[in-house]
């Protein structure tokens, strides 16, 4: 078959649909932003004064503490799918498992995102 | 047909002693995995913070047992483990720190931040 793709596309390194670097892109960007968010989230459990039921409502419903673990949130379950892509992609070798797990894992990260960012807005914004 | 070329063999693992940099990078795919057990366990422990304080207590009697504790701080090496080493990727993606000695360096260094920053962490949840 012959390629028809201009030298010009080629060196650009981009897919014919031009996302050919989103998936390597975005688990770099994500990795950086996890860097300080990961700090911050483990600093923050290890200080608080207790970890019983009042102390974590009060921690989470300053703005502060809500805001930043909603980003660590969004950035680590992104960061996670990105990654157990990679890991389904190199060990199910048959095509529709693969897609299927593929599908499964991605629903699964965006499902417990959504409810992990809910019930941090439910703590933040309880009266 | 003898077997006289001198051509690298590709390792065979049953038979090959890995180096520690080969250990470290399969580290960092478990410890991705590991993180990604963490992040949900994370979600379930704030959406029950976020119910009632019954359901809080059962989920916070879990993660405060002497297991649960174990597996936090399994949590906390696998963060920093994966968190240290995710820059060491970094640092390579610009192209830096690609020699072999560099890279027997810096794999040691990610170990010792792992275990030094989760020692840090569990000294200050202890002292607070």
């Amino acid at each position: 078959m012959s390629n028809y793709r201009t030298p010009l596309s080629r060196v650009k390194g981009l897919g014919s649909a031009k996302e050919g670097t989103d998936h390597f892109w975005m688990q770099r960007l994500t990795a950086i932003a996890l860097v300080p968010l990961v700090l911050w989230l483990a600093f923050s459990i290890a200080s608080l004064p207790g970890m019983d039921y009042v102390s974590i409502r009060e921690w989470l419903s300053q703005p502060f503490s809500a805001i930043v673990m909603i980003l660590f949130m969004t950035a680590g379950f992104y960061h996670s799918r990105l990654g157990l892509q990679v890991v389904i992609e190199d060990y199910i070798g048959s095509h529709g498992p693969r897609t299927a797990a593929i599908i499964a894992v991605t629903f699964i990260a965006v499902a417990l995102g959504i409810t992990g960012v809910f019930s941090v807005l439910r703590i933040a914004f309880a009266s | 047909m003898a077997w006289n070329d001198k051509r690298p063999l590709s390792p065979h693992l049953q038979h090959y002693k890995m180096p520690l940099t080969a250990y470290l990078s399969i580290a960092h795919r478990a410890a991705g995995i590991v993180n990604s057990a963490a992040i949900v366990m994370l979600v379930l422990l704030i959406t029950s913070a976020a119910g009632s304080p019954s359901s809080y207590e059962f989920m916070a009697g879990i993660a405060g047992s002497w297991f649960g504790k174990l597996v936090l701080f399994g949590f906390t090496l696998t963060l920093y483990y994966h968190m240290a080493n995710g820059i060491r990727h970094l640092f390579w993606d610009i192209g830096r720190g690609l020699d072999l000695e560099d890279a027997k360096k810096s794999g040691n260094v990610c170990l010792i931040a792992a275990g030094v920053l989760s020692l840090i962490t569990w000294m200050v949840a202890l002292a607070s």
